[in-house]
């Protein structure tokens, strides 16, 4: 192993190796991850590609500590999540990620500013809500309520409330999946901005083959398995996106 | 229909934690309400049959002593069907087991007693025969008390006279479903008994040949009471009567019919807080499963099921809980009628006990517990009805929050978004919140109500017996005595105070309001047998100072301090008087009427003539007295006070008991109800909120806060409404059991709120331990995945 790899895999955020995880489902057994290796480094814009049931969201989970491999280990720094329990992969989650999902899972019952606040109350060392809101561009917008906010703000302001806690790790389940390619470009470059401002390691999750063309690294998965990992060196801003 | 009944099954089953709350409150409601219908309807029937069969008189009359000639006229009276004249007389039984003397009634037995009015109902034994002086029939309680058999001796000073007497027989009468010692609130079988004796005896015994001093009347169907009542007062008059009464003043029959009536009454008051209850859950749980099937309603609407079929598709979901509760309420409430009939058994005497089944009763709550639910239902099935198919695919409006009073009063910093959280859910839909907390407040007025007793009952007996009645025992004499015999109790072993009393018959009246009652004369300042006022000072009784009613009374003759009531004494004087009224009290037995013992001898035209005294003994001297009195023959009668508060404590506190027991079941069992239902909808409403904050790092204990948070606002908005709920109820009871014979104060110790207050945090404690559990076993990944409209 030369040196330069020896340094990567130091740097690494994440270490993912030999990754399995099957779901018993009555009597058949679905493998939803069949090996997988993986390392993921700070700063890192990657996006995670394939079609539904390839695994791309089982490994999500399981990097973000809501779920455990049923084999193989996932290694965040020097934590080994595979052997933490329940109250240990609340703090993970907790202290170092941030997550973005499909359907925003705002707290309907608190303004845009309150949602973002809301992670303030358990963070370590937060950003004030403001500061969020202001990177995703809705400060003004921080007293409605996520009823009177349009699906795209309601997501910026998930992505305000996700790195509201400057989380190492940001990671975006289906983020645009919900949008309108306007908004979605909205949605995508708030996200891109936060990787740039914030130096946060943002792992986006799609089936979109277009929002592959932002990312640093670009790792496809078929059936359970990485199927390619590719370096981009094209890379392009969320607004020259077109899907 | 088919896929409609499918449906329901799923639903039915996939909502059974609420199905089962409703069930269990609708079960309580009707499990009370036939519980005490059924009884009461047994006891009287029981009570009815055993009445005829046994020739219960209708009406009564006392006299001192009338010719047994007059027995011709009396059954002249138009109306008059049988009269029986008979003797009875107080009199002491010394039984060999117990140190002081026993008091008890003989009531002579006619020759023709298998046809005779008031008859005996035999248990063993025989009826004595009419010759034979010695013999004599105990009442079964009493006899049951001392372990009295046929064949049996007693001996019992009649008249000053002691005679050993035999028992031939056990038996009851109607006249004496309860028996009681005139005197005490309830009945005391070991220190007071029946005996009947034949006339020949009694007549021997007391100088009382060819006389009677007791008439009881059997009246035709349609006779007018009134008129045979005005007939039998005029006749018997001259012959010192005190006066005729109807069957509703007999003390037996009265103290029945109390019972009865406070069972009435607790047949409708809880029921009816359970259906209320009950009610608002079906509201609720229905309500949210209309919204949250409105898609499919409309899916199903656009195949072509109509809106009445869907309507009686939701009806049913709520009728099948009503139906299950009303079925176990109508088997738990049937199975403990038996058991109240079998406890009315032991105080209230009959032949048999008829066990009977309010079936009219029964389908009346069952009707009203379905109506309850209708009602409670109506404004979701509207919402089924009205709901047009293509608004109903369309998402709801969504909910937009105000802004909290905090917020507005500038204080929002002080907040935390959790704290946020559970304010804005709780403002969010005020109605539902309103309902939960009443809900809860109910459950809390229900303990309230089933604990007050406790605390009222301890005021009365430390008011009764600590600060009123101080003497130690009261002792009645067999006639009137002159003053000397106040002085000869003052020297029996032990005595060191003596307050003697006059007491006669009399009728109090006020226009056309009247009482009969024992008007008692006493001393001016009274140290041991004391009136309290409201403040719990001792009220004089100054010479010339008019009469001291109770409020009972007060309200009978409708008459206020300081306005007149006429006195008319009923010892055949015809001596009538006008008095005033100089001070009104409240007591908790039957009304009474005081006045000066002296303004009492000068009104009656006599010399210092007494019945009895009041008498404080040295400790540990009572049995020395007991074994004096013994000796004594014209004490008649002897009443142990501390005895008497002894058995008021065993009875009533045992009592009490299981009703606290039983209402703190009930109380918690609505508390739960509510919060838990409250539980499972804030689950199913903010699940995926809070599923949300456990993914993004909240620990589940942080979680749970919101939800917990939510649970503990409910309930500590609810107790302090509860508490005045509470009181309301309480004194609504107090309404309820206020009767001729007792009534009771409303006093609620500060310790039956936190009682009160504990049960409810402890039932919504164990709600929010259940409702926690299911949210810690909450799939966490799967509601993120869900979209919400």
């Amino acid at each position: 192993m030369d040196s330069s790899l020896l340094d990567m895999e130091s740097d690494a955020v994440f270490r993912v190796r030999g990754v399995t995880k099957i779901y018993p489902m009555g009597e058949v057994s679905v493998h939803a991850l069949r090996g997988v290796d993986l390392d993921l480094y700070a700063g890192e814009f990657v996006v995670i590609l394939g079609a539904s049931g390839s695994g791309k969201s089982t490994l999500l989970n399981i990097l973000g500590g809501l779920d455990v491999p049923t084999a193989g280990s996932v290694c965040f720094r020097d934590h080994d999540l595979t052997r933490a329990d329940e109250d240990e992969r609340t703090y993970y989650r907790r202290d170092h990620v941030g997550f973005v999902f499909q359907f925003y899972n705002l707290i309907a019952g608190l303004t845009a500013y309150e949602n973002v606040a809301l992670v303030a109350d358990i963070a370590k060392a937060p950003l004030s809500p403001i500061e969020a809101l202001r990177l995703v561009g809705l400060e003004e917008r921080k007293d409605h309520y996520p009823s009177q906010l349009s699906g795209g703000e309601q997501q910026r302001i998930a992505i305000a409330r996700a790195i509201g806690k400057r989380p190492d790790v940001l990671l975006c389940d289906e983020p645009t999946g919900a949008l309108d390619v306007k908004t979605g470009v909205i949605v995508l470059d708030a996200i891109a901005n936060v990787n740039r401002q914030l130096g946060t390691l943002t792992v986006v999750i799609t089936h979109n083959a277009s929002i592959a063309q932002m990312a640093d690294r670009v790792i496809s998965m078929k059936d359970g398995r990485i199927s390619s990992i590719e370096r981009n060196l094209n890379q392009i801003s969320a607004s020259q996106l077109v899907w | 229909m088919q896929y409609l009944d499918r449906m329901l099954w799923y639903d039915l089953k996939r909502l059974w934690r609420q199905e089962i709350a409703i069930a269990i409150l609708v079960a309580c409601g009707t499990a009370i309400f036939i519980m005490a219908t059924s009884s009461t309807l047994s006891v009287e029937t029981s009570q009815k049959k055993y009445y005829a069969d046994y020739r219960f008189a209708d009406l009564f009359a006392g006299l001192t002593r009338a010719p047994m000639s007059l027995k011709d006229r009396i059954e002249e009276i138009p109306g008059v069907l049988q009269a029986q004249c008979r003797i009875e007389h107080p009199a002491l039984i010394d039984m060999p087991s117990m140190v002081e003397p026993v008091s008890c009634r003989l009531v002579s037995v006619d020759r023709d007693a298998e046809t005779a009015l008031n008859g005996i109902c035999l248990r063993s034994g025989r009826l004595p025969e009419p010759e034979q002086e010695k013999e004599v029939i105990a009442n079964e309680l009493f006899a049951a008390a001392h372990g009295l058999r046929p064949g049996d001796s007693i001996d019992v000073t009649m008249d000053g006279r002691k005679d050993t007497l035999r028992i031939v027989g056990i038996g009851m009468s109607p006249e004496y479903v309860y028996a009681v010692q005139p005197g005490l609130l309830l009945s005391d079988n070991r220190r007071f008994g029946i005996l009947w004796m034949p006339r020949k005896a009694m007549e021997g015994a007391f100088n009382m040949e060819g006389a009677f001093n007791s008439v009881a009347i059997r009246m035709e169907s349609f006779a007018s009471e009134k008129q045979i009542l005005f007939e039998l007062d005029r006749l018997l008059k001259p012959f010192g009567s005190w006066g005729a009464y109807t069957r509703s003043d007999q003390s037996s029959h009265r103290r029945l019919s109390d019972e009865m009536h406070q069972m009435r009454a607790m047949a409708y008051v809880p029921p009816t807080i359970f259906l209320a209850v009950s009610s608002f859950l079906v509201n609720l749980v229905l309500t949210r499963l209309v919204h949250q099937q409105k898609d499919q309603i409309a899916a199903l609407r656009a195949f072509g099921f109509t809106k009445w079929e869907l309507a009686i598709h939701y009806s049913k979901l709520m009728l099948v809980p009503v139906l299950i509760g009303c079925l176990i309420g109508a088997i738990v409430g049937i199975r403990t009628s038996w058991w109240m009939v079998d406890i009315y058994a032991i105080f209230f005497r009959f032949p048999a006990m008829e066990y009977r089944v309010a079936y009219s009763e029964g389908d009346f709550a069952v009707s009203l517990s379905l109506l309850a639910a209708v009602l409670g239902g109506a404004n979701a099935i509207r919402t089924v009805v009205k709901l047009q198919p293509a608004e109903a695919m369309r998402p709801d409006t969504p909910q937009v929050y105000g802004k909290l009073l905090i917020d507005r009063l500038g204080l929002g910093w002080s907040l935390s978004t959790m704290t946020r959280m559970i304010l804005r859910r709780l403002t969010g839909a005020p109605g539902t919140t309103i309902l939960s907390v009443l809900g809860i407040a109910m459950g809390v007025a229900v303990l309230i109500l089933g604990s007050f007793m406790r605390d009222t009952i301890e005021f009365v007996l430390e008011v009764q017996f600590g600060r009123s009645q101080r003497q130690d025992v009261m002792l009645t004499f067999n006639d009137t005595l002159s003053a000397d015999a106040g002085h000869d109790v003052l020297h029996l072993p032990g005595v060191h105070r003596v307050e003697p009393f006059r007491s006669v018959a009399a009728k109090v009246r006020n226009g056309t309001a009247e009482h009969r009652l024992s008007l008692m004369g006493i001393e001016p300042e009274p140290y041991l047998y004391r009136v309290l006022d409201a403040d719990h000072r001792p009220v004089s009784f100054p010479s010339n100072g008019g009469v001291t009613i109770t409020k009972k009374l007060a309200e009978i003759l409708r008459v206020r301090r300081g306005e007149f009531i006429d006195i008319e004494i009923l010892d055949g004087k015809g001596i009538t008087v006008r008095a005033v009224v100089s001070h009104v009290f409240m007591n908790y037995t039957d009304p009474a009427c005081y006045m000066n013992r002296g303004d009492l001898h000068r009104l009656l035209k006599e010399g210092e003539q007494l019945s009895g005294a009041f008498v404080s003994v040295a400790p540990g001297a009572m049995d020395e007295l007991y074994q004096a009195v013994k000796e004594v023959p014209k004490i008649a009668g002897v009443l142990d006070i501390h005895a008497a508060e002894k058995n008021f404590r065993e009875l009533v506190t045992e009592h009490t008991k299981i009703m606290r027991l039983l209402n703190s079941i009930f109380g918690a069992l609505i508390a739960i109800g509510v919060i838990y239902n409250a539980a499972l909808i804030a689950l199913a409403e903010s699940g995926r909120d809070l599923a949300t904050l456990r993914v993004i790092g909240f620990s589940h204990r942080e979680v749970s806060f919101i939800l917990l948070g939510e649970l503990a606002a409910l309930t500590l908005l609810a107790i302090p409404v509860g508490l005045p709920i509470g009181i309301l109820f309480s004194y609504f009871a107090t309404l309820a059991l206020d009767t001729e014979t007792h009534r009771f104060p409303l006093v609620i110790h500060r310790s039956t709120f936190a009682y009160a207050a504990t049960i409810i945090l402890i039932a919504s404690s164990t709600s929010a331990w259940v409702v926690s559990r299911m949210l810690r076993r909450m799939e966490l990944v799967s509601v993120l995945k869900v979209k919400v409209s």
